[in-house]
């Protein structure tokens, strides 16, 4: 019987067993031995040890991207979560036009990554814009594309990124209105206002939720590609090469696929690395509740 | 707090959230706007929404596409490739979320560790190498690296899945097998239907993630012939293949429209799946 319930089992989880090795670790383990060869799609991979890894320390672009990468997602991580706060927080006490607003503020979320919206982007922020035309009308004289050029064209990818705060948004609404109601009002009666009533029931209640936000996003920061593979392509003065961006030029532009291996297992060990550090370092700020019941 | 500060601080709130929502959406109107714009009226009063004149003469010239293909060919590849997918993913999941759910055997633990791992693993990582595989298989400029992969299960809709299957009295399993169904019939006379909204939630995901892809097209199709929407609408937007913004414009919002039609269609089940879940984006 036992038996029979084990081969059972192993058939129907067989399709993920066999998608696992294929699609996953057999690429992991290619992925691994290519990072230390030279391979360029046409010879057969050359060893080279670890020739890959110290030509990325002496490597200017790397360099630059991951400048690039830490920048976009130490900003465009909070701005996204700071405001999904806000407007969660700001949703709550609403009962007027509630779902209206979820609507609206979920669109950009649902549509954000596409390349449509990508390629409006460039046309919003480029000369003759709608940004410029806007700011001029306020008096601003500003005759320069915020894509072309290389001290604001990040900042266009972060806004790109932050105006994407909808999903988050959810998410954060959901933990919200499963604060229970009674303690803000036993607050109130002790004489909590707002801010205290914020900072000592609903931070710590939204805690797991705002750390589970935290790792997801920047997780997905690291890996941006279609924003600055459209609307920047990676410039002006590669003031905006993502990571991702550069390591997919290396690979299928100089089918440089060794090079290419090596950096995408530092940036998984990078990403590990950060997860890691997010978790560790909440242990003391995130607060579960109802352990016993 | 004074009283005028507390009725009048929920009014000041409200005209800034509406004004606030206004500035979020500006760019969608923006786009949908100038999509029945004239093409010189685009920049020259980029600004104001909407047009001096409305014009369908974009969606037109847009459609021609470049190249020999319409946006047709990019319509119908988009389609084929996201309904084939989406079918594979959700079936197969399901698939395998019933043998976590209801099966007990030797390693489950194991494997379903693999699967919370994987979840989190960027396909950005193996992107080189599965890329360097598909490849050798002769799979380059076929639909098969963006389809047959979704047939092995996707784990964040395992997950999902394994969560609603656990929710589902096993007396119900039971009573069918003294029917006399086997675990096969319990799966799909059973579990099943009454699966069916997680199974729409992991449908409706499923399509639209796929249907915006860009890194995967880009990567394996590099014939206009096989281009996706998404693809086609890049290359139409390069400086050098074309100028003709109305059209692109055009083409961007109507990109858009099947995902914006399957969100109002069901809403509920997305908000369900982000909530539930957690889901990127």
């Amino acid at each position: 019987m036992r038996e029979k319930t084990n081969l059972l089992g192993y058939f129907y989880i067989s399709p993920y067993i066999i998608g696992l090795l294929a699609f996953t670790l057999i690429p992991m383990a290619i992925s691994l031995y290519l990072s230390f060869t030279d391979y360029n799609l046409l010879s057969s991979p050359r060893w080279i040890g670890g020739g890959n890894f110290s030509r990325m320390v002496s490597d200017d672009q790397f360099w630059q991207s991951v400048r690039v990468t830490f920048y976009y997602v130490f900003t465009a991580v909070p701005a996204r979560l700071v405001f999904a706060l806000a407007v969660a927080i700001a949703l709550k006490e609403l009962n007027f036009l509630k779902g209206f607003y979820r609507l609206v503020f979920y669109v950009p979320s649902l549509i954000g990554g596409s390349v449509a919206v990508a390629v409006i982007w460039v046309q919003l922020f480029s000369k003759d814009g709608v940004v410029n035309a806007f700011l001029n009308t306020l008096g601003f004289n500003i005759d320069f594309s915020w894509i072309g050029n290389p001290s604001t064209a990040i900042w266009t990818l972060v806004l790109l990124s932050a105006w994407q705060f909808g999903s988050a948004m959810l998410i954060f609404l959901a933990g919200l209105q499963n604060i229970p109601k009674d303690y803000y009002e036993a607050a109130s009666v002790d004489g909590a206002n707002a801010w205290r009533r914020f900072v000592r029931i609903t931070l710590p209640m939204l805690s797991p939720i705002i750390l589970f936000n935290v790792v997801m996003q920047t997780i997905n920061g690291f890996l941006a590609f279609t924003p600055s593979y459209i609307v920047t392509e990676g410039g002006p003065m590669n003031s905006t090469l993502l990571y991702v961006l550069y390591l997919f030029r290396r690979a299928f532009q100089f089918s440089d696929m060794g090079y290419a291996s090596a950096m995408a297992w530092v940036m998984l060990i990078l990403i590990s690395i950060l997860t890691a550090l997010i978790f560790s370092s909440s242990r003391s700020l995130v607060h579960y509740e109802g352990k016993g019941d | 707090m004074t009283l005028t500060k507390t009725k009048l601080l929920p009014i000041a709130a409200q005209v800034l959230l509406f004004a606030f929502s206004i500035l979020m959406l500006y760019p969608v109107l923006w786009m949908v706007f100038s999509s029945f714009k004239d093409n010189s009226e685009i920049f020259a009063k980029s600004f104001s929404l909407f047009p001096t004149e409305w014009k369908f003469g974009n969606y037109a010239a847009g459609w021609k596409g470049f190249g020999s293909y319409t946006f047709a060919t990019f319509f119908k590849n988009s389609f084929i490739v996201v309904l084939i997918y989406t079918v594979g993913a959700v079936l197969s999941s399901a698939f395998i979320a019933y043998g976590f759910a209801r099966m007990e055997f030797a390693g489950k633990k194991f494997w379903f560790a693999c699967m919370i791992a994987t979840l989190m693993l960027p396909q950005e990582v193996i992107m080189v190498p599965q890329y360097i595989v598909f490849q050798w298989l002769g799979w380059v400029n076929t639909f098969l690296p963006l389809t047959v992969p979704s047939f092995f299960g996707i784990p964040f809709f395992i997950f999902m899945l394994v969560q609603f299957m656990r929710s589902i009295p096993a007396e119900l399993d039971n009573a069918a097998k003294i029917d006399g169904c086997n675990s096969f019939m319990i799966f799909y006379r059973i579990i099943l239907p009454l699966t069916l909204p997680g199974l729409m939630t992991a449908a409706i995901f499923a399509f639209y993630w796929h249907w915006q892809d860009f890194i995967g097209p880009l990567l394996y199709l590099s014939r206009p012939d096989l281009y996706t929407v998404s693809l086609a609408l890049k290359m139409f937007s390069d400086p050098d293949t074309s100028s003709n913004w109305g059209g692109m414009i055009a083409m961007s919002v109507l990109s858009l429209v099947p995902v914006i039609v399957i969100f109002f269609c069901f809403q509920r089940y997305i908000v369900e799946g982000i909530t539930a879940g957690g889901v990127k984006g």
